[in-house]
């Protein structure tokens, strides 16, 4: 396993080049400038999965696992290039030391099972949040969120929600932040009868299940709050110890919206969260983007 | 309402929590293991002060003795549950080694399949309720993953309640054990036949007038 990444900047570098390209104030634009802001003109007339997705396999795309840490010599996991422990210091600030622990539920590394497979080629960085007790779990979420966000991860997978309402406001701004920063984060939709966050927010890409036996089948749900559907239901995971098991749960259908989302980033990185979840619209399979 | 009045409503209402508070834990997870067809259901609830789940009751044909166990409040798949809100079900847990010797440590059974979900009321979370072992049935539905948060809820809104009850009580008794006679009182009048509670309010009430002179 190779260190965990340091400012990541190596990985923003097509971000920082678009940034000064465009030079422009973020507020307005000036006369005759809509021309600086030409998108790419490789948007086809019709966006469909094959252009989306053919050929991607998720190489150069850093995604980030929120969640119990990840078994990195698993089969189904393979390499990893970091992991992290996160605390939180006494200002609130994130820290985040080398992760020797491992996976101390099982569930972190059956989302980097499930990413690994639909994104062979991607970078896989676990953020462990959990083992400090519950008393100090919401402070470490957001705190995890947070250093994910300043790491510029492309994809940030939470598989995890908190209902208090003290850290909503947190994590409202966090999850705005990283969409406006290109980092996609992608949430599981809650399916039971409570607040609960970040799920709910429009900046984050939420997930809920569907039934089907079928990894890239995915759906996108005309009903929000929950966006897309994925699959959720009697699922084959890599577990602790090198294991497999089968598990049901909106947690396990958010790692496939994740690599899905790590796909269509590989092959075109420069799309927004707003783009690539309109990708996501566009290609999903109520909309007959498979053909 | 005075504030004696209302700590004498308070107090009447909490007379008895103790006792509904164990038969409802049992009541749910019997509920819960009868729901799922499943061997065995059980209840962790959080221990806020020492940052831990309490293996609190459990239903199936085994041994009641490990009841009270307490185990780190995020780690494993219970831990897991508490902490991140979401409820999930595992088929075949016993490949997983570590997961069978920590929970045979700690509840006296290893389950080969477990539904995992979150007690929560508004903002807290109260503990979690694992089914053991359900019938394995090809392709689990999403009702049945629906069912189990709706009870979920349901339990946790009445433990919510008798917890409540609980913590009433404990303030009571706090508070002297003057205000502990005046619970015991107004729940022993909670129970009497109608004409005589009219014959014990009289009493009460010409004690009051004594007291207050």
């Amino acid at each position: 396993m190779e260190d965990a990444p340091g400012d990541g900047a190596a990985a923003q570098g097509s971000r920082s080049a678009v940034a000064e390209e465009r030079a422009l104030p973020a507020w307005s634009l000036p006369p005759g400038a809509g021309d600086q802001i030409r998108l790419g003109s490789e948007w086809p007339e019709r966006v469909t999965r094959e252009w989306a997705l053919d050929g991607a396999t998720g190489k150069g795309v850093r995604v980030c696992i929120l969640d119990s840490g990840v078994d990195a010599d698993h089969p189904k996991v393979g390499v990893i290039q970091g992991a992290v422990a996160i605390s939180v210091g006494e200002d609130g600030a994130p820290i985040a030391t080398p992760d020797e622990e491992g996976d101390l539920c099982g569930h972190g590394t059956a989302c980097a099972g499930v990413i690994r497979g639909l994104a062979p080629e991607c970078e896989i960085y676990s953020a462990r949040v959990l083992g400090a007790g519950y008393t100090g779990s919401g402070p470490i979420l957001l705190g995890g969120l947070r250093w994910a966000v300043e790491q510029g991860f492309d994809v940030v997978n939470m598989s995890l929600s908190t209902t208090k309402r003290q850290f909503a406001e947190v994590l409202h701004e966090l999850a705005d932040k990283a969409y406006f920063n290109r980092t996609i984060l992608v949430a599981s939709a809650h399916n039971m009868p409570v607040e609960s966050y970040p799920w709910r927010f429009s900046s984050v890409i939420s997930v809920g299940s569907h039934s089907e036996p079928d990894s890239h089948l995915f759906y996108y749900n005309p009903n929000p709050p929950v966006e897309f559907f994925a699959r959720g239901v009697d699922v084959e995971l890599a577990w602790i110890g090198g294991t497999t098991i089968r598990a049901t749960g909106n947690s396990f259908a958010t790692p496939h919206i994740s690599g899905i989302c790590a796909l269509v980033r590989s092959k075109h990185p420069e799309l927004t969260p707003f783009q690539l979840k309109s990708v996501l619209h566009l290609t999903a399979d109520n909309m007959g983007g498979t053909q | 309402m005075s504030e004696d009045g209302l700590r004498a409503a308070v107090a009447a209402g909490v007379i008895g929590a103790e006792a509904a508070y164990g038969s409802l834990l049992r009541s749910i997870v019997e509920v819960a293991r009868a729901i799922f067809s499943a061997k065995r259901s059980s209840i962790f609830l959080l221990d806020e002060e020492t940052d831990e789940l309490v293996f609190e009751a459990l239903a199936g044909e085994e041994e009641q003795g490990l009841i009270g166990t307490r185990i780190p409040s995020s780690t494993g798949i219970v831990g897991w549950t508490l902490v991140t809100r979401q409820p999930l079900v595992i088929e075949d847990l016993t490949q997983d080694p570590r997961h069978s010797r920590e929970v045979a440590e700690k509840t006296g059974y290893v389950p080969k399949g477990i539904m995992s979900v979150p007690l929560l009321v508004e903002e807290r979370a109260l503990g979690v309720l694992q089914v053991l072992d359900r019938p394995q049935r090809p392709g689990f539905s999403l009702q049945e993953m629906e069912l189990l948060g709706l009870f979920a809820n349901q339990a946790a809104i009445a433990l919510d309640l008798l917890q409540r009850s609980r913590r009433a009580k404990a303030a009571l008794e706090e508070g002297g054990g003057d205000v502990a006679v005046v619970a015991r009182l107004a729940a022993a009048l909670d129970e009497l036949t109608e004409d005589r509670r009219e014959q014990a309010l009289a009493l009460l009430n010409a004690l009051e007038d004594v007291l207050k002179q």
